[in-house]
This record gives C-alpha cells, structure tokens and sequence, in this order.
C-alpha cells in the first residue's frame, strides 16, 4: 500500500508500524517530530499505531536558524 | 546581584540570542556560539530530507547541556502554519519555548500582525512560553503582550538587512509601555546597533546574519557579546543628559591665563 512521507511516495507492507517505518529511514540518533495526517503521533505511541493506506507523514527535525 | 534574563518562567545569564543559520560550515558556527556567550540559540523546523543521510546533524554541534533551543516559525506565512510548526517544535526539542514568526511578505519579510496576534493568543493557551517577533509598532507590541506574549521582539530592522535601528522613537515607546520582556530582534549589523539597543533598555538582542554574514563571524560574535554587556552596563549607569553647549570638565578657578572680559 501506497504512504507518503515529506511529500515522497512510499510504498508499504499492510500492517506496518509507525516505528518500523521510522527504523527503515535510517536517521541514526536524529532527533525528530512525527505527523501523521496533520496530527502529531508522540515517541511513545509510534509502536501502537499502524499505518493506513494514503497515510501522510511528516518527519522533521531542527535545522539552522535565526 | 545577578542580572539575569528573565522570560517567563525561564532565566538565563546571556542578553544576546543568536541564530544556527547561514553558517559556512557546522563546526564554524559552533565557534561563533561559544564567542558569542549565549545560552539561547534559535532554531528551525524543517523536514527531513530523505534522499541524503549522510549530512551531519546541527544538534551534533550544539551542547544541548550548555544551550537552550528556541524554535522558530520562520517561513510560515499563516497563524495555523505557524502554530503547526510550533507543536512540531515542541515535540522534537521537549521544550515549551517557541520564537513564533509569522511573516506578511517574502520581500520584506516583515510579520503579518493579524496572524501574529492569532498565533500568539493560541500558543500561550497551549501553554507555550512564546517570543514574539513583531513589527516596531506600538501598539501592536501592547497586543502582543496582552495576549499574553513572554517575550516581545520588535525589529530594529527587516530581517537580514543589518541596518541597525531604524525607528528609535517606536522601541522608546513599546519600552515605556510594556512590562514584559522586549527584546530587539532582526535588522541588527553591528555591534553598535546592539549597543544603541541595550542602552535604549532593551532586555537582549536576537540576531543571527549579522554574525554568520561576516567576514569573521567568530570575531563577530565576540563583538557582539561585548556590545551587549556594554549597554546593559551604560542603561544601569545611567547616561549623562544630551546639552547643546559644552560643559567643561576642568575646574574653572585657578586658571593661569588672564579671564576674558
């Protein structure tokens, strides 16, 4: 089934986690923030939720700034 | 004693705020921030980027143990744009400090008020400790701060441009009516402008380009931090009144030439 992250297709086995899918973007010790369909998912509810087909995720991180 | 920064529930030693962003490398800015003595250094919320992993990291260069992050909106162009961003902030960083930036205009990159006030009455109800950067107008700065704003940060000038304080006169009048923290943030080039803004009476300066943009951004921030402690001291010690005549600092008695008639 088809997600997008960041806007970039993805395609996905059904029943994939949210940590899983985070684990496979390989982002080392990263710090990031999650949405899942505009809403933020909390670090500790990445294990409990599943992705859905047509899902969109957002993944960011702190980068330079004024 | 101690004449600390105080912004909500949060006190910091440093009056100078710098950004992380336009620098050549990471491990240069790095040097910057350690010349620059501040204990808070803004951010931004960006995605990922997928593509490339091999990038460093900007948190592998900022000792989370010595800085505190501040988060900004910058490139939001709408309050629910800004107060996305804002949660997102939140979520990476554990903090509840936002420096919230909503901008009108990609010219100018001046604020739009109207979204700025709506962002800011939602993100303090959300419990957010919020700097707001405004416009130096006035009124405005006092709807900001009745909204409920921590901090309130005027630009001296548009962001980036490093022309110092344009409007003295409007940073007067928000220093004279407000009782929350203002901060001058944005258009600062030099270390006098910082100057002029501390002994003003501002409680700090925010900056970024005027740093990472020069020559020696290391040499720069030093300036910087210097200028900041300078001001504050002439603002506690009090300037001496502006006159249009000279006042000698000699004694007039005992002179040895013969007195003019």
């Amino acid at each position: 089934m088809r997600v997008s992250v960041n806007d970039e297709a993805r395609e996905v086995a059904p029943g994939t986690t949210l940590a899983q899918f985070i684990a496979g973007m390989k982002l080392g010790g990263l710090r990031v923030a999650v949405e899942r369909n505009f809403n933020i998912v909390p670090r500790e509810q990445y294990d409990a939720t599943t992705l859905e087909e047509g899902d969109r995720i957002e993944v960011v991180t702190f980068v330079g700034g004024g | 004693m101690s004449d600390t920064l105080k912004i909500g529930k949060h006190e910091f030693k440093s009056r100078l705020i710098v950004g992380t962003g336009k620098y050549a490398t990471f491990p240069l800015m790095a040097e910057a921030l350690d010349a620059s003595g501040a204990d808070v250094v803004t951010v931004a919320v960006r995605r990922v980027n997928l593509t490339d992993r091999s990038k460093e990291s900007l948190l592998d260069f900022i000792d989370r143990k010595r800085y505190t992050l501040l988060p900004n909106t910058a490139g939001c162009y709408s309050a629910d744009d800004a107060i996305r961003a804002a949660r997102l902030g939140r979520e990476v960083g554990f903090s509840d400090l936002v420096k919230l930036e909503v901008l009108g205009d990609e010219q100018t990159l001046l604020p739009d008020p109207v979204e700025t006030l709506k962002a800011t009455e939602v993100l303090v109800k959300e419990g957010f400790t919020v700097w707001t950067y405004t416009s130096d107008d006035p009124i405005m700065a006092k709807r900001l701060e009745s909204a409920g704003a921590a901090a309130v940060m005027p630009a001296g000038a548009p962001i980036g441009s490093g022309q110092g304080i344009l409007n003295r006169n409007n940073i007067l009048i928000i220093l004279e009516t407000l009782k929350c923290p203002v901060i001058v943030d944005a258009g600062v080039g030099t270390a006098s402008d910082v100057a002029v803004a501390m002994e003003m009476g501002c409680e700090g300066v925010l900056l970024n380009t005027g740093i990472a943009g020069a020559e020696d951004p290391v040499k720069m921030a030093r300036a910087m931090k210097l200028a900041v402690e300078a001001g504050r001291l002439a603002w506690q010690a009090g300037r001496i009144p502006k006159k249009l005549y000279a006042k000698a600092s000699s004694p007039a008695e005992g002179v040895i030439a013969p007195k003019r008639l």
